[in-house]
């Protein structure tokens, strides 16, 4: 595991050196969140309504922010391939990647999320039900967003190629997470939505990696 | 994999093909490595150097042959390092953040190597720096600490000397030496003179 480790200290190190950079996912999601009311107008109750879905969709953008630069940089300034070339299995680079990703994206959005739902007028059973959402769908964001990136390093537009390829994969995640609001502000159980969630969640976890270091395997030049 | 040890593998490469797009570059090209030994590559722009170097190191795939060691190296350790025309260096890491982050990728290397790398290449007052303060050269020379930093038993090198100083290039050429002293192997390809002998040479671009 120690290209896991190596990766993943480096990323948190470069993000905080490159200080300002590594928040602006958590900045967007909240700025285009804050959009919306200004946007819809202030009917009473239109915003609760339509506030999980909109959260989970900003989520989804957000992730996506910072996919096309998680391994388009180390293949500029050469650093992948000192990472193909050394004896750290590639699985685990992937893998630290995505988790420096999560942190630094899905990890801050889970904690201003609360905060934009009181905003949009969110009941408190929604906004739990949010936060059990974001929490296991925001990692799959991540691990299935490393497959992209691996995917379309080194291709002309790389950023446009990487959503159209990404944004079809997010779309059970999509699904469920605002199945899951949904179903808590109604009262409903929402065990079988976090449950998929869940399970999207292991088999990303145990796919991404693999799918992902096959992808940087084949890069050629 | 500690220092001091030596090593005693054998790089081979078997009919080797390579191609850029459309265009064959060479084929049928045999290498013969033991410890010790040192290739230097030349041959004009486009003739296939850095291609035959990607596919030592495997990073691109040849089109025909096939590489081999002799014995085959443990699974975790560093077998190879590839310096390309590219530093790997990153400008927001300080330059022991940028060494301290290829000997965790190493799993971790004696403090000794390091020491010596950094003394060798006059990095020693430049530690706390970030790495985007520095001249080319000045990364360059970082890139090459990494060699002495990190053991591995072959070498390859893309223009090492490019952007060093004479001293620079002089504290190359006895890293190169105590690398061979060892046991390591290098394949260097290179349009200058390194200072030093090489006991095989192989010009591109220039059929038998």
């Amino acid at each position: 595991m120690n290209g896991f480790w190596a990766i993943l200290a480096r990323d948190l190190h470069l993000a905080r050196a490159e200080s300002g950079g590594a928040l602006l996912a958590v900045q967007f999601f909240a700025l285009g969140v804050l959009l919306f009311p200004l946007g819809l107008g202030p009917e009473p109750g239109m915003l609760s309504r339509l506030g999980g879905g909109l959260l989970a969709v900003m989520a989804l953008l957000a992730t996506l922010l910072a996919l096309d630069r998680l391994f388009q940089q180390d293949h500029e300034d050469g650093t992948l391939d000192l990472l193909r070339t050394s004896p750290a299995p590639l699985w685990t680079v992937a893998l630290g990647k995505a988790l420096a990703h999560w942190l630094l994206t899905g990890g801050p959005i889970i904690l201003v999320a609360p905060l934009l739902g009181i905003v949009l007028q969110m009941s408190w059973p929604a906004i739990g039900g949010l936060l059990a959402a974001l929490a296991l769908g925001t990692p799959t964001l991540s691990l299935v967003g490393a497959i992209g990136a691996s995917a379309t390093i080194g291709a002309r537009r790389s950023g446009v190629l990487l959503a159209l390829l990404v944004l079809p994969l997010y779309i059970p995640v999509l699904i469920f997470m605002s199945g899951t609001v949904t179903a808590a502000e109604t009262g409903l159980a929402f065990g079988a939505h976090v449950s998929i969630l869940g399970a999207l969640l292991l088999l990303s976890l145990v796919l991404a990696p693999w799918a992902a270091a096959v992808a940087l395997r084949q890069i050629g030049e | 994999m500690a220092p001091g040890d030596g090593f005693s593998f054998q790089f081979r490469a078997r009919g080797l093909a390579g191609a850029r797009g459309a265009r064959w570059l060479f084929e049928g090209l045999d290498l013969d490595l033991a410890p010790g030994d040192c290739l230097v590559i030349t041959g004009s722009n486009g003739t296939g150097k850095t291609t035959l170097l990607r596919i030592l190191a495997g990073l691109l795939a040849a089109e025909e042959g096939r590489v081999e060691w002799q014995p085959e190296p443990p699974g975790e350790m560093v077998r190879l390092h590839y310096l390309g025309h590219h530093n790997s260096v990153k400008g927001a890491l300080t330059v022991g953040a940028n060494l301290g982050f290829w000997r965790r990728l190493a799993g971790g290397s004696d403090a000794a190597a390091m020491a010596r790398a950094t003394a060798l290449f006059g990095l020693d007052d430049l530690l706390d720096l970030p790495a985007r303060v520095l001249s080319a050269g000045q990364k360059r020379r970082l890139a090459l600490a990494r060699l002495v930093a990190v053991p591995a038993p072959l070498w390859l090198l893309d223009e090492p000397t490019t952007a060093l100083d004479t001293a620079s290039g002089e504290a190359f050429a006895a890293a190169v030496a105590a690398h061979r002293a060892q046991g390591g192997m290098a394949v260097i390809a290179t349009h200058r003179d390194l200072g030093f002998e090489a006991t095989h040479r192989l010009r591109m671009g220039v059929t038998e």
